[in-house]
């Protein structure tokens, strides 16, 4: 059937598209645009009535304008064409190739909006995903079908340890088909080149769909862009059985974005400018990891998001953190003492940690030497501000044993290098360490016997 | 059968035409697929519509049908065990039907139509009957017996009664001339009616110390656990719905996390009822509408929540509803409400979010139940609210505190140290518990009271000293004060600290809590006698029995705390000699 075009666009607004006396058009249906030098976009309905239909234009309105241009509906909504070819190469914002390689065949034609995955069919997670970083893997570990963001602010590593965890995640004692699904919203040129250097240079490009939309692509196609890579995620995971861990980087970028069209459309604002609506619209891209009953492949995600003014309790990371299954917090005072990674564990949480350790995931000690290394960095933290005022004179020699345990936990636990792959053994050897210049009845949350088991003093491992 | 037109769709707020004589909150199916949705507001003839499903392809003049009635859910045995979205479609069985993915337009009965329920009568062939009488009794779990009950708007003679093997829509009974099934069907917007509402005076044991003995709350209750994320508002709320002694628990997931709902449907069936010995499954109804399901499905998941919590209130249990989280509930009334255009008030919200959420709460209550034998129900309301950024001051916490009987604030501070569960002993209140005191004195230790009160003091004097610390060092306080903060230090870490994934720290019955708190009081009093004596602190507070008394929450035993208790009244007779 020959779709009709029409040339009755009323109003351009941001990067909205008000067209008049169409046929009935659907919710959520895509549309061309057609402008007068033959040059083509895509939009989507926002809102569609008897009336008038809005259009959100992906690539921007510039150039678009009300008398020549002309608008189809295309009668469906957006689908990302996938294929298992996809992996190794680089896209758009919007699912084109821009690698120069050849023409993706598709397999399939998937929605970009992903249904809910049905809560009964979730399956728990439990599987422990090794990243080779102690603060992650001993205090926060990362579990499969896990969302865990990294909150970052602009000016930290957090692209550096990102493509580290990339490098390095893999899941003990098994061979599988992992994959990861990259995506960038908003991100510089050199910060893109970095990625794709570092996949390519660690020989990980074979193994990772990356999707990029730049700082000065059109606004409006981020919005899209995550979606099209969990599409691509969902399909590998669930069509091709593999584990694949999404990053999605920065998402502060897609928000704005969020934000932008929100206001074009003139909609009544929420916290700081951002529509109310935000966080129903985070969850749908968030709840978009997890595991299903029956298949084999999996998603976890890592979305990466700077708070704005170092701010954690800004909408962005505030709306994020209360779908996502807990945060890594990254501090500028750690990135300025040179530790990499500056991971704060305090304000850090993975919460689905109890899951993936213990015994005959990690070991079976995992659980209580962490919750004991977070109960002695934190007091060594507050004598920290003690000593600030009142100097460390004043100090017990027991808190003067805390004050060094802090230090040295940050300097030899959370530091490591960019290439450093520690296994989870090496992390815990390190905490125990650690602990046992602390006085043995300290480590009250430690069960006797695994201190019988692995305190040094008793092992005879000290260094 | 009223029929009108689409007009208008954006989001999950779509307009239709030609609606007359429709009422406020109709249930209409709309478009080719029949998707389910309810009139929000009328104009005329139009009628805004809320869409209880993803809205993505539907045109203008697509045909919108009034079904005449609100929305409500099915009530009767088949409940229990069951896991549903907002609207009551039960997921497992959609599960079967369209796979993993939840798809549109589906729709399954709530409950099992085809199960045959053994059906027992009690009401006899003649009997009278008013509304709330029993019928009968159906074994619905293995541990929970359903009773049938006369519906509310029901009186008269029984004409027949048969026992026997029944579905839900099979007609058990006659009553004069109405057909009675073992279904009910009640609008979920309207609460459930009773007899008279008492005052809430026995405790929800819920074997977490921080509550039970410091900040209970009373089976009729409402609490509120505010918090940031990451303090541990979900562990909470999963632990209360574990240990609970409530007969019934209904845990409504609005708006949250997917692979949250998964742990509790994974581990309910494994744990068993520290009472019955039986799966936690058995006597639970979950309601999952998870963050990423339809908006408007999420704003009914309470109202579905709380009317199944009424209904087994109504056959005399003890009913504990959970709801994590009212923000989004909240924010799912905003979100509509934007869509709407209402003029917005505090923060965005609408202006009626106060009174929704009295509303909600209000539901929750002791009371005389309809019915001749006067059966007393309740229902607990335990509701966690999710402040942005933490603060309290935001308005679905301030108008979640002006309802709420019992406040338990989840402290960010603690919690990033690991403090769990973290509640604040100094900001959290139990306005019920001058009302269940007696309860606890009467039936467990004439000095509950007393120790509550004094382990709080120290508490509260710990606050006062680490104020002075903060400026000049721990030094320089006197060893009585010290000494104080020491046990306070043990108070903190040794009783209201509580490993929710220890095996037996999990659950802490009333017995044990009282001689844990005991025993660490006990050792304050010894101590500060010794120090009197002459006796120097480290000797007190690195005595071997500190590190006993640390211990003590990993003993199911309570002779060995009794042990412990009996060791420090023994020290304080002991000479040291220097």
């Amino acid at each position: 059937m020959l779709k009709p075009e029409y040339r009755t666009i009323s109003r351009i607004s941001g990067p909205l598209v008000f067209v008049e006396k169409t046929h009935p058009v659907s919710y959520g249906e895509i549309a061309k645009v057609i402008m007068s030098n033959g040059e083509e976009r895509t939009g989507q309905v926002l809102d569609s009535s008897e009336d008038v239909v809005v259009l959100q234009v992906f690539e921007g309105t510039s150039g678009i304008d009300v008398k020549h241009t002309r608008v189809k509906f295309l009668g469906d909504i957006i689908r990302l064409p996938v294929s298992g070819d996809m992996l190794g190469r680089v896209f758009n914002g919007l699912g084109k190739p821009i690698d120069g390689g050849p023409r993706i065949v598709p397999e399939d034609r998937l929605e970009i909006i992903g249904s809910a995955i049905n809560p009964s069919s979730r399956m728990k997670p439990s599987e422990f995903i090794q990243t080779g970083i102690s603060a992650i893997d001993g205090m926060n570990t990362l579990v499969r079908g896990q969302k865990l963001p990294l909150f970052s602010s602009s000016g930290l590593p957090h692209n550096k340890l990102a493509a580290q965890i990339a490098r390095q995640a893999t899941v003990l004692g098994r061979e599988e088909k992992f994959a990861i699904v990259f995506a960038t919203m908003g991100i510089t040129k050199e910060e893109a080149s970095f990625f794709i250097e570092d996949f390519r240079r660690t020989g990980a490009m074979e193994r990772v769909v990356l999707f990029i939309n730049l700082a000065n692509d059109p606004v409006i196609e981020r919005i899209i862009t995550p979606r099209m890579a969990l599409t691509t995620a969902e399909f590998l995971a669930f069509e091709y059985d593999m584990h694949v861990l999404v990053i999605l980087t920065d998402m502060t970028n897609y928000c704005e974005a969020l934000r932008q069209v929100s206001a074009s459309r003139e909609e009544v604002p929420g916290r700081r400018g951002y529509p109310g609506y935000m966080y129903t619209d985070l969850a749908t891209i968030y709840e978009r990891a997890g595991r299903i009953k029956g298949k084999k492949g999996s998603i976890t995600q890592m979305p990466i998001l700077t708070m704005p003014g170092d701010d954690i309790t800004h909408p962005i990371p505030d709306l994020t953190g209360y779908i996502t299954e807990g945060q890594i917090v990254l501090t500028r005072d750690l990135h300025m003492r040179g530790i990499y990674p500056p991971i704060d564990v305090l304000p850090s949480l993975s919460r689905l940690m109890n899951l993936g350790i213990g015994k005959g995931k990690t070991r079976e000690d995992h659980k209580n030497v962490s919750d004991q290394l977070y109960a002695a960095y934190a007091e060594g933290r507050d004598m920290r501000s003690l000593v600030a005022v009142i100097g460390s004179e004043a100090l017990t020699e027991r808190d003067r044993k805390f004050l060094e345990f802090a230090d040295k936990f940050e300097t030899e636990f959370v530091a490591q290098g960019v290439e450093e792959n520690r296994s989870i053994e090496e992390t815990l050897e390190i905490a125990w360490n650690l602990l046992a210049e602390l006085p043995e009845r300290e480590l009250k949350r430690i069960k006797k016997e695994y201190i019988q088991k692995y305190h040094p003093k008793y092992t005879g491992k000290k260094k | 059968m009223i029929a009108g037109k689409l007009s208008r769709i954006t989001g999950p707020v779509v307009i239709a035409k030609g609606m007359k004589g429709s009422r406020m909150y109709d249930v209409v199916r709309v478009g080719k697929e029949g998707l389910i949705g309810e009139i929000i507001k009328l104009v005329g003839d139009t009628a805004i519509i809320q869409v209880y499903e993803d809205t993505s392809g539907l045109k203008p003049g697509e045909k919108v049908v009034n079904t005449g009635k609100p929305l409500s859910v099915e009530l009767g045995p088949g409940l229990l065990t069951s896991i549903y979205d907002g609207i009551q479609r039960p997921l497992e069985i959609i599960r079967n039907e369209v796979g993993d993915f939840i798809v549109r337009g589906v729709f399954a009965p709530p409950l099992p139509e085809k199960k045959k329920w053994e059906f027992k009568p009690v009401a006899k062939k003649g009997q009278k009957v008013e509304p709330g009488d029993v019928l009968g009794t159906v074994k619905e779990s293995e541990i929970i017996t359903h009773k049938i009950l006369v519906p509310p708007n029901v009186r008269g003679v029984v004409k027949k009664i048969e026992q026997g093997k029944f579905t839900v829509n099979d007609v058990v009974a006659v009553i004069e001339n109405e057909k009675i099934t073992m279904k009910q069907v009640w609008p979920v917007r309207l609460p459930r009616p009773y007899k008279e509402n008492l005052d809430p005076t026995v405790p929800l044991v819920t074997g977490q110390r921080v509550i039970d003995t410091f900040f209970p709350v009373a089976k009729g209750g409402t609490a509120a656990i505010p918090g940031g994320f990451g303090t541990g508002k979900t562990v909470t709320q999963h632990q209360l719905a574990k240990w609970s002694d409530a007969d019934i628990i209904i845990y409504v997931g609005c708006g949250e996390r997917g692979n949250e709902m998964t742990e509790v449907l994974v581990d309910f069936p494994e744990l068993k009822d520290p009472k019955t010995g039986k799966p936690l499954m058995e006597r639970t109804v979950l309601i999952a509408n998870t963050s990423n399901m339809p908006v408007a499905a999420r704003e009914a998941s309470i109202y579905t929540g709380v009317t199944i919590a009424e209904y087994y209130r109504d056959m005399g249990y003890d009913v504990a509803l959970m709801a994590d989280s009212t923000s989004r509930w909240a924010e799912a009334m905003r979100e509509i409400s934007s869509r709407l255009e209402e003029m917005p008030g505090e923060e965005g919200y609408p202006a009626y979010l106060a009174s929704r959420l009295a509303e909600f709460y209000g539901r929750a209550g002791r009371v005389v139940c309809l019915g001749s034998d006067n059966r007393i129900g309740s229902v607990t309301i335990i509701g966690a609210v999710s402040p942005p950024g933490g603060d309290l001051s935001e308005p679905v916490t301030q108008n979640t505190l002006r309802i709420v009987s019992v406040f338990w604030a989840l402290d960010k501070k603690l919690a990033q140290r690991r403090h769990f569960p973290a509640i604040n002993w100094l900001t959290s209140y139990s306005l019920l518990y001058e009302k269940i005191k007696h309860w606890f004195l009467e039936n467990l230790f004439p000095d509950w009271d007393e120790l509550r009160r004094q382990a709080l003091k120290i508490l509260r004097r710990e606050e006062e000293l680490q104020q002075i610390v903060q400026l000049v060092g721990p030094d320089a306080l006197p060893d009585k004060e010290r000494c104080l903060l020491e046990v306070a230090k043990m108070l903190r870490e040794d009783f209201l600290q509580q490993n929710a994934f220890h095996e037996v720290d999990t659950y802490c019955p009333l017995q044990k809590q009282y001689y844990m708190l005991k025993t660490i009081l006990t050792f304050y009093d010894v101590a500060m006698k010794k120090l009197e004596e002459g006796a120097p602190l480290t000797k007190i507070v690195h005595h071997p029995v500190v590190e006993e008394i640390a211990r003590m929450k990993e003993y199911s035993d309570l002779e060995q705390i009794k042990k412990i208790l009996k060791k420090i009244e023994e020290i304080k007779n002991e000479i040291w000699s220097e």
